[in-house]
């Protein structure tokens, strides 16, 4: 993968080989939007994760007398209607939806580029594999996914406890009903892969089908999957916030961004900046992601690269 | 071109019925009773007949069969009989909300006009807007116009409706007070006042759709502007000496909407969905919220029709968009 045998003159020769990914990182490097919203996005999950230690206020202490304030120096983003530290809720409730976000769409992903290297790579499965897919492109998502948390919401908080049984059951549903357009992306790869000429090499020496998909398929088709995988995460923060504002997420003394947005609209007329934070939050977190995805795009477009 | 219509047609008719029978089977698994209602004062042998009346004694697939046959037979003839006067569909069983007794469909054609005004309008707006700024944007690339356009657009698609939605209404109503921030669906419009009323309650909740609309369709429109742009007939067209305007706007535009058109089709059953979420913002009470009632209200038969008609919106703009491709690119045949 490598540029040096491109031009075989005498001053590429004597620099030292470079690797893709430097290339990758330094084209990444020239958009700004790219290099700040993976700084915001770094922020953000290293705050989440380390902050809810760091900050002495748990997340569920309840005050009662210090309920509706304003932001102070003891309560930097002000309280609830229970008193209860809202910068505390908010650093909880976003390791909630950053956890749901990056984990259904390493799900999602997983689903997408399996169906994706089986139906490009398998002729046999090709047909059945992309009629499944067309399938569930027509099923209606988002009505769907409101119906089966309706319906799985209690056997699964009997069987896994109250948080775990709905995080799983959020992760799993994400997953299951986005991985249909990293499918197709990947089944279209891999179909111009299979006709290249390493391809046929690696086959005239005889590489077992399992070795050729993660050998010689995968990292080919990794720039695609990288992209769909900022975007899924992006998708999955704002799905999961979209189920807790509906009343459907995680349950209320349980925050998550979304939920905390709910509940602050009850309030609306009396403390409207309360709304402010976990809408923010949720904005910043999938406006970063996404400029990461775009300039991820460029960085990973050898016809772009270099210019 | 009429084979294939025809044969997508066909193509379409086991899809939905595999659908709807994905979503009965789903529903099936419903913990809810419908009689959990019923005052508990019922003897439980009056609840067995209810439920017999109902028809929940019989075994699945008869349900299902019968489900199929109220919605594509007996509410079509019902649907006729109130245009014509005619009573094709008398005495037959039509599809019954579990919640108000009443038949599905009827509340379901109460409910429509709100979504479509709101929804419909909306999509309208973000397309008139999306197309001359991803014009503008494509045609001075990396100028600040085509800058602001992208970082606006980003911001239609990352900021979530629910919290443009709850920001406007803390600017507008709770601050300014200009517009109402819930949405009166009682009013009827008959004079100017009640028309401006109107209007004013519409317009948060048409212009935060609108947004996120323009915001999706305006990158379509600018990527496929570009395509375009560089193309050789382009040049061949400014070499012959026609204006810069007859080029841009005649030449390049009209080529580029052939992908943007179907863009915008196909996204016309996510709005429906999407619509849920600001419906839900707004106190509107269209479609999407009788579908969050009847889904909190274990109301499976609603739950399972208005599943269904967001399926059949699908499936129907999917081959919609499809065919307008076929009509709009010349290069396209699909026979």
């Amino acid at each position: 993968m490598t540029d040096h045998s491109a031009d075989p003159g005498f001053e590429e020769a004597a620099r030292p080989p470079r690797s893709q990914w430097r290339d990758v990182w330094d084209q990444f490097k020239t958009h700004k939007g790219a290099l700040l919203g993976a700084g915001f996005f770094l922020f953000v999950v290293v705050a989440v994760m380390i902050g809810p230690w760091l900050w002495p206020i748990p997340y569920d202490a309840i005050d009662i007398r210090a309920r509706n304030q304003g932001p102070s120096l003891a309560h930097p983003f002000g309280t609830d209607q229970l008193g209860r530290d809202m910068l505390a809720r908010m650093l909880k409730g976003g390791q909630t939806s950053v956890a749901v976000g990056i984990a259904a769409m390493a799900l999602s992903l997983f689903f997408g580029t399996l169906v994706g290297v089986l139906a490009g790579y398998f002729k046999r499965l090709d047909g059945p594999l992309m009629r499944f897919t067309d399938l569930f492109l027509a099923l209606p998502l988002l009505p769907l996914l409101l119906v089966i948390i309706m319906l799985f919401r209690d056997p699964l908080r009997a069987a896994f406890g109250p948080e775990t049984g709905i995080f799983i059951l959020i992760v799993f549903v994400i997953g299951i009903t986005s991985w249909m357009q990293t499918a197709r992306i990947v089944r279209g790869d891999v179909l111009a892969l299979k006709e290249r000429e390493f391809v046929l090499a690696a086959r005239s020496i005889g590489t077992p089908d399992r070795r050729m998909i993660t050998r010689h398929l995968l990292p080919n088709v990794l720039s695609p999957i990288m992209v769909s995988a900022t975007l899924g995460i992006a998708n999955a923060i704002i799905t999961e916030s979209a189920l807790s504002f509906l009343g459907l997420g995680f349950p209320s003394d349980f925050p998550t961004w979304g939920r905390l947005l709910f509940d602050a609209t009850d309030y609306l007329q009396q403390y409207p900046e309360r709304v402010i934070w976990p809408g923010l939050a949720i904005s910043l977190t999938v406006l970063a992601v996404n400029y990461i995805g775009d300039g991820l795009r460029d960085a990973l477009d050898p016809r772009i690269r270099g210019r | 071109m009429l084979n294939y219509t025809i044969r997508r047609l066909l193509l379409a008719i086991p899809t939905l019925l595999f659908i709807a029978l994905v979503i009965f089977l789903l529903l099936e698994l419903a913990p809810g009773d419908p009689m959990a209602n019923v005052p508990l004062t019922v003897p439980p042998e009056v609840k067995e007949k209810m439920r017999i009346a109902l028809g929940l004694d019989q075994p699945t697939h008869v349900r299902f069969l019968r489900w199929l046959q109220q919605f594509f037979w007996v509410e079509p003839l019902h649907m006729l009989d109130t245009l014509f006067g005619t009573s094709w569909a008398e005495g037959q069983q039509r599809i019954i909300s579990w919640q108000s007794r009443s038949p599905v469909m009827d509340i379901v054609w109460q409910r429509m006009p709100q979504t479509l005004w709101v929804v419909g309008l909306s999509y309208v707006l973000g397309a008139l807007i999306a197309v001359p700024v991803g014009v503008i944007s494509a045609y001075r690339q990396y100028s600040f116009i085509d800058q602001l356009g992208t970082f606006i657009s980003m911001i239609g698609f990352s900021v979530p409706t629910f919290f443009t939605g709850v920001l406007m209404i803390v600017i507008f109503s709770v601050h300014l007070g200009w517009f109402p921030s819930i949405y009166d669906t009682t009013l009827v419009v008959n004079d100017w006042e009640s028309f401006t009323k109107q209007i004013r309650q519409m317009i948060m909740p048409v212009s935060v759709l609108a947004l996120y609309n323009a915001a999706q369709i305006s990158r379509f429109m600018r990527a496929s502007m570009l395509d375009n742009l560089n193309q050789d007939y382009v040049r061949t067209a400014r070499a012959k000496g026609l204006r810069e305007k007859t080029v841009v706007l005649v030449h390049v535009l009209r080529n580029s909407m052939i992908p943007v058109v179907t863009v915008i089709a196909l996204g016309v059953p996510q709005v429906f969905g999407g619509a849920i979420i600001t419906e839900q913002v707004f106190k509107v009470n269209g479609l999407g919220q009788l579908l969050i009632t009847a889904i909190q209200a274990n109301d499976l038969p609603m739950v399972q029709t208005l599943t269904f008609i967001f399926a059949i919106l699908i499936v129907v703009f999917n081959l919609i968009a499809d065919l307008l491709y076929g009509v709009l690119d010349p290069r396209i045949r699909y026979d």
